[in-house]
């Protein structure tokens, strides 16, 4: 039987009677403790057009740094209304937006916290694989000694690192390709 | 150097992301090599959606609608595995897919082929313990697309996994055993030859329902643990 790993394939354009209607784009219902955050996350090709029928989702600890999985055996508190996964496609403006909470530090194997930061996973027609990023927050101060971000050359970090805008959004352009192209994880 | 929670794919195993007889990679394939990151906490976990409550006839979509949908009933079941054979319980399995006449139901898809208003084309299932999961559809339709001259999808099953972490996380395509398309398709084709075949469900003679629905059967195998996992 064992035939090997199963292979990727595009999620393709049509995905939207299954991923669309039962997608969750607001994590954090009332209740959940922690700071309410709007990630406004954008998706641009290698030319800097926007990618309207992408699908992103994401992965996050709660606000008190513990994921909601049972490999994550440490004594934090979990949030009865607090999964941490979200999934939105995006919109004819290439923006996929959602509501959560600013995820606590969670550590690294080798020692030490990890900065505040949301996993995000990316599919799209013409990708034939899920792309992982990662999304971190401009001004936090644990981001200078990141144990992730010191693996990615400086001019590429703020690829990861999402900054607030005027109408108080977290906002994370993905760059496929080009200039300005995000830095991709194999995880 | 500590040993990883899952192992990674050898080469050969998935898609290279620029695939240039699929046209779209063009633009959307990062050009840069993805940088490994060692697992921790944050790849090791990964939603398991257990709490989700699916619909009685989720995994039934021909009984999605008023009425019963056109095309050929079939049943497509298999086992949601890991590299080693282990099941993944409980894992959530996601469907989509377009009808008999090969028309997705949804507003960007323009090709001249009729909708069927009792089939949408979406559907889930929750895998038992032993990671068997079930499905009952009608087996979808070749479309043209306009990837290149005379372009068309061999007839296929979106699959969508979680698995049990960020890490294993997989969206792929089922095809149908010995479709002539398959020869002709960039999509299906940008897998290394050696993995391909991995991708077509296998005709199941002992699953199919008699005077009802032929059965096809696929397994689908997400990356595996390390035998001993790192703390």
């Amino acid at each position: 039987m064992a035939r090997g790993l199963t292979p990727s394939q595009t999620v393709g354009p049509f995905y939207w009677g299954t991923l669309v209607a039962s997608y969750r784009a607001d994590l954090a219902p009332p209740g959940v403790a922690g700071e309410r955050l709007e990630l406004a996350v954008s998706l641009h090709d290698a030319e800097g057009a926007a990618v309207p029928d992408g699908v992103i989702e994401i992965w996050q600890a709660n606000a008190h740094g513990r994921y909601n999985h049972p490999d994550d055996r440490r004594n934090l508190p979990l949030d009865a209304g607090f999964e941490g996964f979200g999934r939105a496609s995006t919109d004819p403006t290439g923006v996929a937006r959602f509501a959560t909470v600013r995820p606590g530090r969670v550590p690294w194997p080798k020692g030490g916290l990890q900065a505040a930061h949301v996993n995000v996973s990316v599919f799209a027609r013409g990708l034939l694989n899920r792309l992982a990023t990662r999304l971190y927050f401009d001004g936090d101060p644990a981001l200078a000694d990141d144990p992730v971000l010191t693996l990615v050359v400086p001019e590429r970090r703020a690829t990861l690192i999402a900054k607030r805008d005027d109408a108080g959004a977290w906002r994370l352009p993905i760059h496929l390709g080009g200039p300005r192209e995000t830095v991709f994880f194999d995880v | 150097m500590t040993e990883e929670t899952y192992r990674r794919p050898a080469i050969g195993q998935h898609p290279p992301n620029l695939s240039p007889d699929y046209k779209s990679t063009a633009t959307r394939a990062p050009s840069q090599p993805a940088i490994v990151l060692p697992q921790s906490l944050s790849e090791i976990t990964g939603p398991l959606l257990r709490g989700e409550r699916l619909g009685a006839n989720e995994n039934d979509l021909t009984k999605q609608r008023l009425g019963e949908p056109l095309g050929e009933r079939i049943v497509v079941h298999g086992r949601v595995l890991d590299e080693d054979g282990k099941p993944v319980p409980e894992a959530l399995v996601e469907i989509w897919q377009c009808n008999a006449a090969g028309r997705y139901h949804h507003p960007g898809d323009q090709h001249d082929a009729p909708l069927d208003p009792n089939f949408y084309g979406g559907g889930r299932a929750r895998a038992d313990r032993e990671g068997r999961y079930s499905f009952i559809t009608i087996k979808p339709g070749a479309y043209p697309w306009k990837n290149h001259h005379n372009a068309w999808r061999p007839a296929h099953i979106h699959f969508s996994l979680f698995g049990p972490a960020f890490a294993t996380r997989l969206i792929t395509q089922m095809y149908f055993p010995g479709d002539p398309l398959l020869a002709f398709d960039p999509i299906y084709n940008s897998v290394p030859s050696a993995a391909r075949a991995r991708l077509q469900a296998s005709f199941d003679m002992a699953e199919t329902r008699p005077e009802w629905a032929l059965a096809y059967r696929f397994d689908i195998l997400l990356r595996g643990r390390n035998a001993t996992p790192m703390e």
